[in-house]
């Protein structure tokens, strides 16, 4: 296209969305004279104009209603295969629930991991790294406990396989099992690990606490990274985790940054910001829709994951989160705990302005919304 | 009422706080001494709870304070003055706050006096930012920080700790505190500290929490009910309130006489939890006061409380008058925006309408009519607001004065509005604004067109019909709410209404294969309430696309898919190529709506839809359309192969089967060897019901069934094949059936049989019938689906409760951007580029097109 005639499309960037400026540049034929562009923008704008929002229009409740209606034509059941060799995700309506609830620990935590280049093609690299994350606990490689309780002992034998596989030493085991066994003298013999009550002779209950608080001691991989699944998209490998641990994971040098992402909005958010927890909600409630065959328009989502977001935090839509955030005591009371709320604001001497919804049902006054939105200003005579 | 001057003021706020003792005493009506509440006539007692003082209830009385009677006085209030003081219930968090956070002997808070002032403005921050709650958290945290040694930083005396033991009772140290105790360190506390506890002093003074004087709500709040045997019932707070009001004459009686600490202490109690329950009713260490029956009595807290209460079920919710329900029916041939009232409905509701000279003459007839007769009026308002009601012999006289400025309510007529509705009212498009329709009849009929967006059908469905009463209300209604205008769905800005069913396999039968005589094509476009045919050929045969053309707008040019993936194309106004079907016609579905009420408006976007679905029904019951068991015949040789499909996969997973007893079937990676095992057996069985299914369709001879189908009118290949081929594998969870005896699913299989048939595979079709084995593992599969449905709906009703919540008060503001109701901005833009779902196609503004229709 001609040069003069990508300015002056540019001259329309005050007037239209960036995203309509550049259809333009690219659906223009390249042959256009000046005064058919002058004319295609005009016509566009035009159009723009007339599908723009109108003052006064409530959005958040039309929000709400394209949200919550499809609610109830998705499905509850949680698991939903994918594909063969997917991991299991949580989706449909509990998910849903689970987002806007803004949950510290969601129910299936996954990540999807990309590599950089050279890594990213050789499925022996990827296996190898997937086994570097996986979490892997004593419990895991230890083939056989045996407690002697005359002696107040315990011994571990380890699995040689597994120790092969994770190419571990039974010193370097033993090393972390001794940093968690204070009270426990500790004597390495092979493969074997064997731990002695350095107290009183009759404590039974110690040999048996220390089995179970050993088996969970983390040996190697990421916290909270319990399986790893490399599969194959497209060209390159990466690896499907479940459970998600953004920021040890991103600290990788293996790993694409960019590319990375996990389900867990909450991480996100900690790790990369209010931002991104936006997008993140957006993307996750998306998935869900269209994994239910819904449609609604990204405008919806967005006002949800923008009025949850809103404080620079992530808040979830609950009576502790963006409700409890409204300026209008009636309107709280209205949702849930209405005691608490009309306590609290006499005891402050709160003013409710009226300038919300509800309060003015409530009244049986207009709703400042819409038609009852503007107010006529006349001189009396 | 209509003809009386009313002067409209408008609430601009409201202000809670704390009432002072001293303006219950002063704003009440009477001081309440006695328990009684009638005297032997049945009369209110003086000083009693039901006093006349507070309010009546009873038709004949007058009010003592205001004069006004039954339903013209609102009520007054009145009080108790308390023998002993008590702890209000609700705030006996906040008293152990206060009494921890201050000086016992001074009363100043536990925060020396330079540091105040610094921390204030951060207590601020911290109430607006995270509430009321944090605020205390972080007052006692300081207190903690600043207390040096039990000290106090203004008195320098010793502190001692204090406890609360649940409900109500106050421990300092290892003494208890009485409520006379408790009041006396709360009026210590001086106005000034009060603000670092976030307390407006003008709204509360600490003391008011602890009460000396309990305020008696006016009787209109707490009516009796006269029950038929002439037994009066009264309120369970009138009842509680009696309760109090006892226990607190036999306290003050005990402490004139000078009874023994002890009694007094007792009744001092008792009152204490009977105010206690007065509040609140659910405490949860105390015992709920019950009525003799033994069911609990529900009290201030009780009322305001939950989805019944005051606040969700009054106030937020409203009932109206001037509405209707009942059992809906399909009608076809009313038009889209049309309701049909039946003669019943139409002359019980009515519209008020203002009798001018020019409109005398013409509403005399409706009085004339009467109540009965139809078109009728019911009642009759003079300018003073006198009701008046029609009848027989009130007709004549009302003729006679008939005059303007009188207010008709006559019966509703074609062409009224009003709002229709069914609920669950999930959606804007739930109530929308239909024209009246009165017919024959005792159901309200729709036109079947609009049945997805109320998501109605017709098997025992109600719905509710509303008539605006005012000029105000019918306009807003007509305009914004008007089916037209509800076309096109904000969630996803496409049509929501559109042909259906019966419609779409017309429409598609028309324009895939008919041709007609010029006779016939006229005589099916009359019939749909076409009668200019000029644009239809003059030949003596005519297809179908050139019928269907003619209801297309004349200068329309359309380019899009049908089902099956073939183009349509429309120019000018002519159907070129491709078939009418779901996709074009539907609803949810397809431009071809969307792009004719962009063009054209919603008005002929309306008829349109109109039009299309009225064709269909008329080509189906020209053509005639049938559907039979018929239509699931299959060719021998066509059987035998779906036979063989069938075989074929079963014979698989045998084979995966042995394999997996052998150990020679190999695990996928992160998946077990079971689960490998079944995760495959699934695959082979799906697709087996799928091949199933394709032979069925593909081979099957033309039919009706498969018109229905193949339009989108109705069922889809996976119902056919269920019904022709095979039922297919029945799964829960997503897994094979696994559940019921130890180690098989039904007594009969053998134990550790996880072959296809043990497992809830289904090889017969619906048509050949089932099996009492798999009809059992159908109805499984059945039952789960309807457990489901039932779960969800709650569920899903809380998030969008939650949501409508949270968002209800977001709206584009005058300068384009989203604020809630304080002006806070949510989005600058909205949806950043400030587009309204509505007007654009699902979404999008289609720039490439405008460039093409343009160049």
């Amino acid at each position: 296209m001609k040069k003069e005639h990508e300015e002056f499309i540019d001259g329309y960037k005050s007037k239209l969305p960036p995203k309509i400026i550049t259809e333009i540049k690219e659906h223009v034929p390249t042959n256009v004279t000046k005064a058919k562009l002058t004319k295609i923008l005009e016509e566009i704008h035009g159009i723009y104009e007339n599908a723009k929002i109108h003052s006064g229009e409530g959005v958040g409740i039309v929000s709400a209603e394209s949200i919550g209606e499809p609610g109830t034509q998705m499905t509850l059941n949680t698991f939903h295969l994918a594909g063969v060799a997917e991991v299991q995700v949580t989706t449909g309506l509990p998910r849903l629930i689970e987002i806007f609830d803004s949950r510290r620990a969601i129910k299936t935590p996954m990540m999807e991991i990309h590599l950089k280049s050279p890594h990213n093609k050789n499925i022996d690299k990827i296996k190898n790294f997937a086994a570097q994350i996986k979490e892997t606990k004593v419990g895991e490689i230890v083939s056989e406990f045996s407690v002697n309780l005359l002696e107040q002992t315990l011994k571990l034998i380890l699995s040689k396989d597994s120790l092969e596989s994770l190419n571990l030493k039974t010193e370097e085991v033993a090393k972390l099992v001794k940093a968690k066994t204070k009270s426990f003298n500790l004597t390495v013999e092979g493969d074997e690990i064997t731990l002695t009550y350095k107290g009183k002779s009759d404590e039974i209950k110690e040999v048996y606490g220390i089995k179970e608080k050993i088996k969970l001691i983390k040996i190697k991989g990421i916290k909270g990274i319990h399986q790893v699944l490399p599969v194959k998209r497209g060209e390159e490998y990466v690896v499907l985790t479940a459970g998600s641990n953004l920021k040890e994971i991103l600290e990788l040098p293996e790993v694409d940054a960019e590319k990375i992402s996990t389900n867990n909005i909450n991480e996100i958010e900690a790790v990369l910001g209010i931002e991104a927890a936006r997008q993140a909600i957006m993307e996750e409630v998306s998935k869900v829709v269209e994994s239910q065959g819904l449609n609604i328009d990204a405008r919806h989502l967005m006002l949800v994951a923008d009025i949850m977001c809103v404080g620079g935090v992530v808040k979830g839509v609950t009576r502790y989160g963006v409700v409890s955030e409204k300026t209008s005591v009636m309107a709280r009371a209205s949702f849930e705990t209405p005691l608490k709320h009309i306590v609290d604001a006499s005891l402050v001497g709160e003013r409710d302005r009226l300038t919300s919804v509800v309060e003015n049902v409530m009244l049986n006054q207009p709703i400042p919304l819409g038609t009852g939105l503007p107010g006529l200003v006349t001189k009396m005579k | 009422m209509e003809g009386q001057e009313h002067i409209h003021k408008k609430v601009s706020s409201i202000v809670f706080g704390v009432i002072s003792p001293k303006r219950m005493v002063d704003s009440a009506a009477a001081k309440v001494v006695t328990p009684e509440l009638y005297d032997k006539e049945g009369y209110p007692v003086d000083g009693g709870l039901m006093d006349i003082r507070l309010g009546v209830i009873d038709p004949g009385l007058r009010c003592k304070t205001c004069g006004g009677k039954l339903k013209e006085c609102p009520g007054h209030f009145g009080y108790i003055s308390l023998a002993r003081p008590v702890i209000h219930i609700n705030f006996v968090r906040q008293i152990l706050d206060l009494l921890k956070s201050s000086c016992r002997f001074c009363g100043r808070v536990l925060i020396p006096d330079d540091k105040i002032n610094k921390y204030v403005g951060m207590l601020d921050k911290v109430t607006a930012e995270e509430g009321l709650e944090a605020r205390r958290k972080k007052v006692k945290a300081l207190v903690a920080k600043f207390k040096i040694k039990d000290k106090c930083p203004h008195c320098n005396k010793k502190q001692e700790n204090f406890k609360l033991e649940k409900p109500y009772t106050y421990h300092e140290g290892e003494n208890k505190l009485s409520p006379i105790e408790v009041r006396a360190r709360l009026e210590k506390i001086p106005d000034d500290d009060l603000v670092v506890f976030g307390f407006n002093a003008i709204a509360i003074r600490p003391e008011w929490m602890v009460l000396t004087v309990l305020p008696i709500p006016p009787v209109t709040l707490r009516p009796s009910i006269t029950l038929e045997s002439g037994e009066r019932s009264e309120d369970d707070l009138t009842h509680k309130l009696g309760d109090v009001v006892r226990i607190n004459q036999r306290l003050f009686e005990n402490i004139n006489a000078g009874a023994p600490e002890i009694i007094i202490e007792d009744l001092w109690d008792l009152l204490q939890y009977h105010a206690t329950s007065y509040f609140n009713n659910s405490v949860p260490q105390i015992p709920p006061a019950r009525h003799r029956g033994g069911q609990v009595l529900k009290t201030l807290t009780e009322r305001i409380k939950s989805k019944e209460g005051r606040i969700r079920h009054n106030l937020a919710g409203k009932r109206t008058n001037f509405s209707a329900r009942t059992v809906i029916s399909p009608d076809p041939m009313i038009q889209l925006n049309e309701v049909g009232v039946p003669m019943v409905m139409a002359t019980n509701l009515t519209v008020p309408e203002r009798i001018t000279e020019g409109n005398m003459e013409y509403f005399k007839k409706f009085i004339e009519n009467g109540p009965k007769k139809y078109p009728g009026a019911n009642y009759v308002i003079r300018p003073d607001g006198r009701r008046k009601t029609i009848t027989e012999e009130t007709k004549e006289e009302i003729l006679e004065e008939l005059a303007p400025g009188f207010v008709v309510e006559r019966h509703l007529i074609d062409g009224d509005v009003a709002l229709f509705n069914r609920q669950p009212s999930l959606h804007r498009m739930s109530m929308m604004c239909h024209q009246v329709k009165v017919l024959p009849g005792k159901t309200l009929r729709l036109n079947p067109a609009v049945c997805h967006p109320y998501n109605a059908d017709f098997d025992g469905d109600e719905m509710n019909l509303h008539i605006p009463q005012t000029e105000e209300a019918r306009a807003e209604a007509e305009i914004l709410m008007l089916v037209q205008t509800q076309l096109i769905s904000p969630r996803y800005g496409l049509s929501v209404v559109g042909c259906i069913h019966d419609s779409i396999t017309g429409n598609y039968l028309l324009t895939k294969e008919l041709v007609l005589t010029r006779i016939e094509a006229i005589d099916l476009l009359f019939a749909c309430g076409i009668n200019e045919f000029s644009r239809l050929p003059k030949r003596d045969k005519v297809t179908g696309r050139e019928v269907f053309s003619v209801i297309l707008p004349k200068d329309f040019n359309f380019i899009g898919k049908d089902k099956s993936g073939n183009e349509v194309k429309i120019v000018n106004g002519e159907l070129k190529s491709g078939y009418m079907d779901k996709s074009n016609l539907g609803q949810e579905s397809g431009l071809l709506l969307r792009n004719i009420f962009e063009k054209y408006g919603p008005k002929r976007t309306s008829d349109f839809v109109d039009f299309s679905s009225k064709l269909g029904i008329h080509v189906l019951a020209k053509r005639g359309f049938s559907v039979g068991l018929g239509d699931l015949d299959l060719p021998e040789e066509i059987s035998s192969k779906i036979k063989a499909a069938i075989d074929n996969s079963l014979a698989q997973v045998k084979k995966f089967i042995e394999d997996y007893h052998e150990g020679k079937l190999e695990a996928l990676p992160g998946r077990g060897l079971e689960e490998t095992l079944e995760l495959k057996i699934l695959e082979v069985l799906n697709r087996a019901r799928n091949e199933g299914g394709n032979l069925a369709m593909t081979e099957a001879k033309e039919s009706g069934i498969l018109t229905m189908a193949n339009s989108g009118a109705r069922g889809n290949i996976l119902n056919i094949a269920q019904m022709g081929a095979l039922v297919g594998q029945q799964a829960l969870r997503g897994n094979r059936i696994s559940h019921g005896f130890i180690g098989r699913t039904m007594s009969y299989f053998k134990k550790g049989d996880i072959g296809t048939r043990a497992r809830g595979f289904i090889g017969n079709s619906f048509r050949s019938g089932l099996d009492p084995a798999e009809f059992f593992f159908g109805a499984m599969t059945g039952r789960d689906a309807l457990m489901d449905t039932a779960l969800r709906t709650p569920k899903s009703g809380y998030l969008y409760r939650r949501l409508s919540n949270a968002m209800q008060d977001l709206k584009v503001e005058y300068d384009g951007t989203v604020r809630d109701a304080s002006g806070k901005i949510v989005q600058f833009s909205y949806g950043e580029d400030g587009l309204d779902v509505t007007k654009t196609e699902n979404g999008i503004i289609d720039v490439k097109k405008i460039i093409q229709t343009i160049g």
